[in-house]
């Protein structure tokens, strides 16, 4: 089973983002689970959300300690949140940042990095919306959801125009990060 | 019937759509689920004929009873202090012996306030005449609803569906939720036995001298404990139909046939206890899970059965009664008193207020347990 642990702050779309990984990965044929952990629930504060995904039914129904797979929506977090906290012997952290991932100083074995906000300020003309865009850079780092499979639950999410932007988005993001 | 990935609101939301009710009133109070905001958004869109924006919890069971009485198919959904508010006119609902159908998504009470997961709200409320269904993930709970419309009508009690805040209400799953058609086919068109009706007067929740007061009340008690025979035809029924069974309906016995150290729970806890079983069976040890769905009517015989000939039973639960033992754990040395080799049972409260309960602590249970002696201990 993979897990997976998204970081974002109230209002980012960590919680879309968990659940559009789950459905996109639904759409690739797997098992899959998401679900929040509200803190205080306002715009701002510090947000976490789960994603499972398997080959079989997913049973456990409890937070996420030792994810595969960390993505931070806000690099603000870094200093205040342990993102790394659990992640597993090899597991991936992805954050949305301008600067490199060695200045970063991550306790992980494979970081990865994009600009995220810049994207969704280029294609969705505000640069919080950053948890659709994330989910490119997931794809591509991951391997593990296919992007016809992303397109398709964006697709079923959103309608028209907005979808078309943020599938120019995600594709944009997969392509920029590194 | 379509499989979908979605949170489990939506999808018990879809389920009582799918059971065409002629009426829901809500108030989605702080903490509150996206079952009430769903079913409001299908009555604007048409798909369910009435839906009542109450000004409060107390107001929607009393709408409740209203359209019930009237001989509407009725339900509401309600969590935490808004379950607690009700709690006048959910007796009255159960004393009229009117079939309506809570969706409980299940959350703590205040104080302190709190707004996560345990059973507090509706295990308080476990006296008051309500079948009460426990779930252990969106499936069951989906699968649930149009079991409690046809439990409710059939026996003429109230029947809540609880499943768990956050752990299930909010978790995005793979469910099928059975259609519109498909319902039609195992839920039969709600037709009262007695109803309001202006063409033929009467009084229903009438005023009661002492001398016909108890006599109700006994007759609640004979029909809850009756009813549960009926939970399981339906259930079984549905099964056959759908495909989907839960145990035996009124509980599951997971492993727990030849094993000598058993935990006994309720809702989504148990799936995280399957795992532990799993994992402990893989290194030959005979532990299993007795997994209730049944609170209320509470299976006396079926869990003496499913613990006899054991040494050892935990009893897990996320709820308590102050000064007092804890409800489940009562219930479940009540049910083993009369067993001929009575094992130890110890009693294990946690997960109070959204306090996780991981896979790693249900380990450590079984792991407490195997020593074999009575504990009484906080998770």
């Amino acid at each position: 089973m993979l897990e997976i642990r998204l970081h974002g702050r109230g209002g980012q779309g960590a919680v879309t983002a968990a659940e559009l990984l789950a459905v996109s990965a639904a759409e690739g044929g797997k098992m899959t689970q998401s679900f929040p952990f509200f803190g205080v629930e306002r715009t701002g504060a510090p947000v976490q959300a789960f994603c499972r995904i398997d080959d079989k039914p997913i049973r456990v129904h409890q937070n996420v300690y030792e994810p595969d797979v960390v993505m931070v929506l806000d690099a603000s977090l870094l200093p205040v949140v342990d993102v790394c906290s659990g992640l597993k012997k090899g597991g991936i952290v992805i954050v949305n940042t301008k600067k490199k991932k060695e200045e970063l100083g991550l306790k992980a074995d494979k970081v990865f990095t994009v600009d995220a906000s810049k994207v969704a300020e280029q294609y969705l003309g505000r640069r919080d919306r950053v948890n659709t865009v994330m989910l490119g850079a997931f794809a591509k780092v991951t391997g593990l959801v296919p992007m016809d499979a992303l397109k398709k639950a964006i697709s079923h999410r959103f309608k028209g125009d907005v979808a078309e932007k943020n599938i120019k988005a995600i594709e944009e993001c997969y392509n920029s990060t590194c | 019937m379509a499989r979908k990935t979605v949170e489990g609101s939506f999808a018990v939301a879809e389920a009582v759509k799918n059971c065409e009710p002629d009426v829901a009133a809500c108030y989605p109070i702080t903490p509150s689920t996206h079952v009430a905001e769903e079913l409001a958004s299908f009555y604007a869109n048409g798909e369910i004929k009435a839906y009542i924006a109450t000004e409060a919890e107390l107001s929607s069971m009393s709408a409740c009873i209203g359209a019930s009485a009237a001989g509407s198919r009725t339900v509401t959904v309600t969590s935490s202090q808004g379950m607690a508010l009700m709690h006048e006119a959910v007796y009255n609902a159960a004393g009229m012996r009117l079939p309506i159908v809570m969706i409980v998504g299940n959350r703590s009470l205040s104080a302190p306030l709190n707004i996560w997961n345990d059973w507090q709200d509706s295990v308080t409320e476990r006296d008051s005449g309500w079948i009460q269904i426990y779930c252990e993930n969106g499936q069951e709970a989906t699968d649930a609803v149009p079991q409690a419309f046809k439990i409710a009508e059939a026996v003429s009690l109230p029947v809540m569906v609880c499943f768990d805040g956050f752990y299930i209400t909010h978790a995005v799953e793979p469910i099928d939720v059975p259609s519109l058609e498909e319902v039609k086919k195992f839920l039969p068109p709600f037709r009262p036995a007695v109803k309001l009706d202006p063409k033929n007067p009467m009084s229903m929740g009438e005023y009661a001298f002492p001398a016909h007061y108890q006599l109700f009340r006994d007759d609640l008690q004979k029909d809850m404990v009756a009813s549960e025979k009926k939970v399981k035809e339906i259930h079984d029924e549905y099964a056959k139909m759908f495909g989907r069974s839960y145990g035996s309906g009124v509980l599951e016995e997971y492993r727990s046939q030849d094993a000598e150290s058993v935990l006994v729970s309720m809702g989504s806890v148990c799936g995280n206890a399957k795992e532990a079983v799993d994992q402990l069976r893989a290194k030959g040890e005979k532990v299993g899970l007795v997994r209730l769905r049944l609170l209320r009517p509470f299976p006396y015989a079926a869990v003496a059965k499913a613990l006899e000939g054991k040494k050892i039973v935990g009893v897990f639960e996320k709820s308590y009664s102050l000064g007092a033992l804890p409800p489940l754990y009562g219930e479940v040395l009540a049910a083993a008193a009369d067993l001929k080799s009575r094992p130890v049972i110890s009693s294990f409260v946690g997960g109070l207020g959204g306090k996780d309960v991981t896979v790693g602590n249900v380990l450590e249970l079984y792991g407490k347990m195997k020593q074999g002696k009575k504990l009484v201990e906080w998770v």
